[in-house]
């Protein structure tokens, strides 16, 4: 990281001497990058400063979504802690991540180090296993619905091979309905993630797999004690990435699972719930800023949880 | 010599493990794509290949649902947020880029602090904001909030932290000023990064669901994804052949986009991810 604003005067001649030597021939006013930022700031003022801020207010008040509202302290947050509501959508949302995470860090890699190889076709191997990541969650939720339906091919299959007696409840029974909507994002995020540890294995010499091969370490040896460590960073930053998009969840529920989140809306995770009590003619705006607040508190625990144990691999 | 045959063992099973993966990536998508051609008297679990392969039922999705309004509005909100996010995030890029004007760590700091902020977190004071302004249920309020994304600027400042110093100090010895600098010397240098931006901005219209969901009530407005929606409530059909025509419709243009680009792709999604 850069230092922060100068301590001192000296220091502050200092910084202005090197600024000096940085940008040479090069003159400029100071408010012209300032000119060619202004669209971008003005966006992030609006849409994500701005509505932080209001959210952190709105959550402090009963605001309706079509009235004000006044202040309330605390008390959207209590309520928040005694809702079973709230704690089904955020059970469901952790155990989406800590299903999803380990499954999302592992198996791209195992993909990455397959499609690596300069073998003939790896070009369209890479290319296939990426199409998921293009599709829309729409279009990916539709294409899984007709597999996974109780009409749907797995089933049909199943049934005619009578492995089982009766339809499997994928998409109608809440903790299937779950484990469905996380193999459609293990599925989706495989091809998104194996991109990232191919750009890691790049950096992977081959003499050390070369050395280890030759000292008799086969394959599988070499995966663990050559691989895996050198794309460690990678696997962090892709367990931080990977965690937070398990937190947002939305759109594969709603395909599968319908408006309702499930039955009796029982695979619900946060982003569902804050949907559904935020908006709407009856929406409860302050209450769904708390259950934001408490979602953005959540990824940020893991945010910096992953910066965390980055920081310890430096080390 | 007594190490080839194990070589030629090894390649066999990298292209078994591939096939497996193959069919594991792409198998739902083909399932989803022959019911699409599958001709209108057959079954649809009647084998695994359609008897009577057919484009009917894309013309059926067409005809019996407004898909091509669909796709209109989507391409409306894709082409404005293409351009301003080439345009705008290329400005705030080239900017962060250049040493030696104040507030710069300051502002970077600020956008990339923004980054932490999930879309879910702020949506509904987002929805809020933009009601504000008049803009529910419209296309403008469903392009607005992504004019331009802080991770393209961030894309667009890597690809101009590349361009090396002597060559900008060689356009103000020829009187090159800031703004010719910025469209004849850093823009071309940076026809990677903005392909990229052009193709994940377009990408992200085209598929986005949640934002569009909550700002856009009218039917006549809605987006692709939105009408997909409908389309799979089973309120408008029941025949999964038409649903599955609707999704391939969905996809298939994408898929076009991106085999026709990935080399741009691959290279740009694993510079861009590395460098934040």
């Amino acid at each position: 990281m850069t230092p922060g604003p100068a301590r001192s005067a000296r220091a502050r001649r200092k910084a202005l001497a090197a600024m000096e030597a940085e940008t040479g021939l090069v003159h400029r006013k100071w408010w012209i990058p300032y000119l060619f930022l202004a669209p971008g700031l003005l966006m992030v003022a609006l849409f994500s400063l701005w509505p932080f801020v209001n959210t952190v207010v709105l959550s402090l008040t009963d605001a309706q979504i079509l009235r004000g509202g006044t202040f309330v302290g605390f008390d959207n947050y209590t309520r928040a802690f005694a809702d079973p509501d709230f704690w089904t959508a955020a059970g469901n949302s952790v155990l989406y991540l800590v299903v999803v995470v380990p499954c999302l860090v592992l198996l791209p890699l195992a993909l990455a180090v397959l499609v690596r190889a300069k073998v003939p076709g790896i070009g369209f191997f890479r290319s296939a296993f990426y199409t998921p990541v293009i599709a829309s969650a729409v279009v990916v939720g539709l294409i899984w619905q007709w597999v996974l339906r109780s009409d749907g091919l797995v089933n049909t299959v199943f049934l005619r091979l009578s492995i089982v007696s009766e339809p499997i409840p994928f998409l109608t029974d809440s903790a299937m309905l779950l484990v469905s909507a996380m193999i459609v994002t293990v599925w989706k995020g495989l091809g998104y993630y194996m991109v990232f540890y191919l750009a890691a294995l790049g950096n992977v010499s081959p003499s050390l797999h070369e050395a280890a091969a030759l000292d008799g370490a086969g394959p599988v040896r070499r995966f663990f004690s050559i691989t895996v460590p050198q794309v460690k960073p990678m696997m962090l930053l892709v367990g931080t990435l990977s965690a937070i998009s398990a937190l947002r969840v939305f759109t594969e529920i709603y395909i599968l699972g319908g408006e309702s989140g499930g039955p009796g809306g029982g695979a619900r995770t946060l982003p569902f719930l804050i949907r559904q009590v935020g908006l709407g003619f009856s929406g409860e705006t302050g209450y769904a800023s708390a259950l934001s607040i408490l979602l953005f508190l959540l990824t940020l625990v893991f945010s910096l949880l992953g910066r965390r144990l980055s920081k310890g691999d430096e080390r | 010599m007594r190490a080839a045959p194990r070589a030629r063992l090894g390649l066999a099973a990298r292209y078994a493990s591939l096939v497996l993966m193959l069919v594991v990536m792409l198998g739902p998508i083909a399932w989803q794509f022959l019911t699409s051609i599958r001709g209108r008297t057959e079954n649809v679990y009647d084998g695994v290949l359609p008897e009577r392969p057919t484009l009917d039922n894309y013309v059926l999705v067409a005809e019996s649902f407004p898909l091509l309004q669909y796709v209109g509005n989507t391409l409306i909100v894709a082409v404005l947020a293409v351009t301003s996010n080439m345009l705008f995030a290329a400005m705030g890029g080239y900017a962060l880029s250049r040493a030696g004007w104040k507030g710069r760590t300051s502002v970077f700091t600020v956008l990339v602090a923004t980054l932490m902020f999930p879309f879910e977190s702020v949506m509904i004071s987002m929805f809020l904001t933009v009601r504000e302004m008049g803009l529910v249920d419209t296309l403008i309020g469903v392009w607005l909030p992504g004019a331009v994304s802080v991770l393209n600027i961030m894309v667009m400042r890597s690809a101009f932290l590349a361009v090396p110093r002597e060559v900008e100090e060689s356009a103000v010895l020829d009187g090159a000023g800031e703004w010719t600098r910025f469209t004849r010397l850093f823009l071309p240098a940076a026809k990677g990064a903005l392909a990229v931006v052009c193709i994940t901005s377009f990408i992200g219209a085209w598929d986005d669901f949640l934002w569009p969901l909550l700002v856009l009530t009218d039917s006549d407005h809605y987006t692709l994804q939105l009408g997909l929606k409908t389309l799979a409530g089973a309120t408008t059909t029941n025949d999964q052949r038409i649903i599955a025509a609707g999704a391939m419709a969905a996809l298939l243009p994408m898929m076009l986009l991106f085999f026709a680009l990935q080399r741009f792709f691959f290279k740009g999604v694993g510079e861009g991810a590395v460098k934040i």
